[in-house]
């Protein structure tokens, strides 16, 4: 069926294009036909959060430009990934475009073969605009979409770097230097908890599964590759052992009590208070740190790259993206979306509105988009020097949740005492198994 | 009227069959819509999950029929075994602090004072509001730095707790939610057992000048028990399947500190795509309910005996 239809496209370009030739007598050049699939109705499946609001915000602004009825839905992240699986094994999904998560669903939307090839659509002229091609968006960005046959499945929307968010009031005060490595970081977060005070140097993510997303910024650093060349998990070598030794010295030590159970909001609660010295987190919330209802930090905040480690300094990254269905009976209206969610103008809107970064350099690089950046030029110079380091924060394999849990689990535990090397080895006899049986089936 | 009697197995077994023309009733078709709807939402989800849990069956792969491979594998799962560990305590907690707490209340709310219908009101308020609701708002007084709960214990000079932030204080956490929500249940059902009892075994006790502690015991107690088997059966179930409240705090943290069965399953199911590994322990925590029911009823049965002989 796809063949055919591609056949019967190529035969109408190449149709329309010798007319063109002969009625002008130019060289042809095709340009995007934007309103081709007028009247077609597209239904999309989004999670929750800055990047579906971008989209259901201007989503007019598409209808005009194409004629195309645009129905869309925002879930909540983790129902949302449900449901969209769910949908998607039945064989007749409801949606015809989907958000997905790289960082947790690349391995297996591959494997499933539930996207469809967009390839032969950035190819073609009449379907996309001059402006969009692979060598636009981030290397990253290009890993997550692309299969083992270098065929894009998806466009990469946001990325999402980790950083370091710093409180310049309490460094002022102790007269501490913003961390360029491990060591500094390790050393300034003693110098900034003051356990009598209830100020704390560290704060960052303790609870299971969520843990994995900062403890992977040590494990890169300190030269930890999750899988070697015959895609053995390796997060219980000796890399990994040294860095969650520095996760539980700093999560022990300088952390505020309790912190074996935060994810992101504890800690962000814990960092807008002004209780919290240093986290290591997202890009995405800085809105949230300079809005003054919510944060009592507004304006102290600084912002940098994760610190370097004794072999390297990388910025674990993370990322989503919007793909077709390959079930869908309208892919080319529906690649036409997909190109207008990732368009300049929509990933300024992401960027300025500090939603989102997209993983195009043509939006990140442009002094205009940047000037109207509402968040601290620090924190774009931050997000704009991750992307020099970036490097994929979880193994790509199927079974993502299992690990996460599996191993952060391990990290929890060492948070009450428990000895890094001997949980680190008990997770991964649990995990290998799982890992064995999901490629092999 | 005749063919009434000829359908009645006794009648039928006793009496030769008599004239041919006298058809046997048909009731069958009537039982069919039931059976339908039976055999659609109760039955085949039942067959069905134990044909899944006999196959190695994830989302996206083609699936292969492994036996009981599946069971053998939950005998060796760490984090299954100790899911089963934390489900009893959880259950065990959580049926009794609100059966002692409800019946408590229920016997002052039995009492005449001023503002009692009000005070009544006000007091089965947790029971209707919504558990995830009432989960989020429990997760910002838990936190260790500003929640609320630490600052009232600072306030009699008590150290700060770590609450759900910590394995050994996490399920003890969940369940005073857990009580704080579902006391006010028991506290009805009983209070119910309360109107029920007639006055005169209180009158003649005061005659004989029993203490307030001797009245409950002897008198007060006894005549409620089935009331409070009502609720500790309705409380067990309730206890033994909750989710919303752990899902919602903790998501069965930190590590795997309160992670029940239910939480355990939900993850394998729904984020993990086992759907055969899950669907076997779904069948195990469903002969853990059957068990759990039979104990109660077995208990109940026992105590209508004992009854009924120290009566006679």
């Amino acid at each position: 069926m796809a063949n055919y239809n591609i056949s019967r496209r190529t035969l109408l370009k190449g149709t329309a294009a010798a007319g063109a030739l002969s009625l002008t007598g130019l060289p042809a050049r095709a340009e995007v036909n934007w309103k081709k699939y007028a009247g077609t109705k597209l239904e999309v499946i989004l999670a929750k959060g800055p990047r579906g609001d971008n989209l259901q915000k201007n989503i007019k602004e598409f209808t005009e430009l194409t004629g195309i009825q645009v129905e869309s839905e925002q879930i909540p992240e983790q129902q949302q990934r449900q449901k969209v699986v769910i949908e998607l094994t039945s064989g007749r999904p409801s949606f015809d475009v989907v958000h997905l998560s790289y960082h947790v669903q690349k391995r297996q939307f591959e494997k499933a073969g539930w996207l469809a090839d967009i390839t032969p659509f950035m190819k073609d002229p009449t379907l996309t605009a001059p402006d969009l091609v692979e060598s636009d968006f981030s290397a990253a960005g290009l890993q997550y979409a692309k299969n083992d046959k270098g065929q894009m499945l998806s466009l990469p929307w946001s990325v999402d770097y980790f950083i370091l968010y710093y409180n310049k009031e309490l460094f002022e005060k102790k007269g501490v230097a913003v961390p360029k490595t491990f060591d500094e970081m390790v050393a300034a977060a003693e110098k900034l908890t003051d356990a009598k005070d209830g100020t704390y140097g560290f704060v960052g993510r303790g609870l299971r599964n969520a843990n994995m997303t900062l403890w992977t910024n040590f494990f890169l650093n300190y030269g930890g590759e999750f899988l070697d060349a015959k895609g053995n998990i390796q997060t219980d070598g000796p890399e990994a052992v040294a860095a969650t030794k520095l996760y539980q010295t700093l999560l022990t030590k300088f952390a505020p009590p309790g912190v074996a159970g935060f994810n992101w909001m504890e800690s962000m609660a814990s960092f807008t208070q002004g209780r919290s010295a240093m986290w290591i987190d997202g890009v995405g919330w800085a809105p949230p740190l300079e809005d003054p209802a919510a944060s009592r930090v507004v304006g102290k905040v600084g912002y940098t790259v994760v610190p370097a480690g004794p072999k390297g300094q990388y910025s674990a990254t993370y990322g989503d993206g919007i793909g077709i269905a390959a079930a869908s009976k309208n892919k080319e209206a529906a690649y036409l979306l997909c190109q207008w969610v990732v368009s300049k103008k929509q990933g300024a809107r992401l960027l300025q509105a500090g939603g989102g970064v997209p993983f195009r350099n043509s939006i990140l690089n442009d002094p205009e988009i940047q000037s109207g950046v509402k968040m601290p030029k620090e924190w774009l110079q931050s997000v704009i020097d991750s992307a020099k380091i970036s490097k994929l924060g979880l193994p790509v394999v199927i079974p993502v949740a299992e690990f996460r849990d599996l191993v952060g689990a391990a990290l929890t535990s060492t948070l009450s005492g428990a000895d890094p090397a001997t949980e680190l080895k008990k997770a991964h006899e649990q995990y290998r198994p799982i890992l064995e049986r999901s490629e092999k089936a | 009227m005749s063919a009434l009697t000829q359908s009645t197995p006794a009648a039928a077994s006793t009496e030769a069959a008599p004239e041919k023309e006298l058809r046997p009733p048909s009731y069958w078709p009537f039982v069919v819509p039931a059976l339908v709807v039976v055999l659609a939402i109760i039955i085949f989800p039942w067959v069905f999950t134990i044909w899944m849990s006999l196959n190695e069956w994830k989302v996206g792969s083609p699936t292969t029929f492994v036996g009981f491979s599946n069971y053998l594998r939950l005998t060796s799962d760490p984090r299954f075994l100790e899911a089963v560990g934390h489900t009893l305590v959880y259950t065990v907690l959580s049926v009794v602090l609100p059966l002692i707490l409800g019946t408590l209340s229920a016997v002052v709310f039995h009492q005449n004072f001023a503002g009692r219908g009000f005070l009544r009101g006000v007091f089965i308020m947790p029971m209707m509001a919504t558990p995830v609701a009432i989960a989020l708002v429990w997760t910002m007084m838990f936190h260790p730095q500003l929640g609320v709960l630490n600052y009232l214990l600072s306030l009699v000079g008590i150290p700060a707790q770590l609450w759900v932030f910590h394995p050994a204080t996490v399920i003890p956490s969940l369940v005073l939610v857990e009580t704080w929500q579902w006391t006010p249940l028991v506290m009805l059902i009983v209070l119910g057992g309360l109107a029920a009892i007639p006055t005169e075994p209180y009158e003649s006790a005061q005659i004989d000048g029993a203490s307030f502690w001797q009245v409950f015991r002897f008198i007060t107690l006894p005549l409620i028990m089935p009331f409070l088997f009502i609720a500790g059966m309705i409380r067990m179930i309730d206890a033994v399947k909750s989710f919303d409240i752990i899902f919602a705090i903790t998501q069965g943290g930190p590590g795997s500190a309160s992670e029940t069965i239910n939480i355990y399953l939900y993850s394998v199911a729904f984020t993990y795509y086992d759907l055969g590994y899950g669907s076997a322990i779904a069948v195990v925590f469903f002969l853990l309910i059957v068990l759990l029911a039979a104990v109660m009823l077995y208990a109940r049965q026992r105590m209508l005996w004992t009854e009924i002989a120290s009566g006679a």
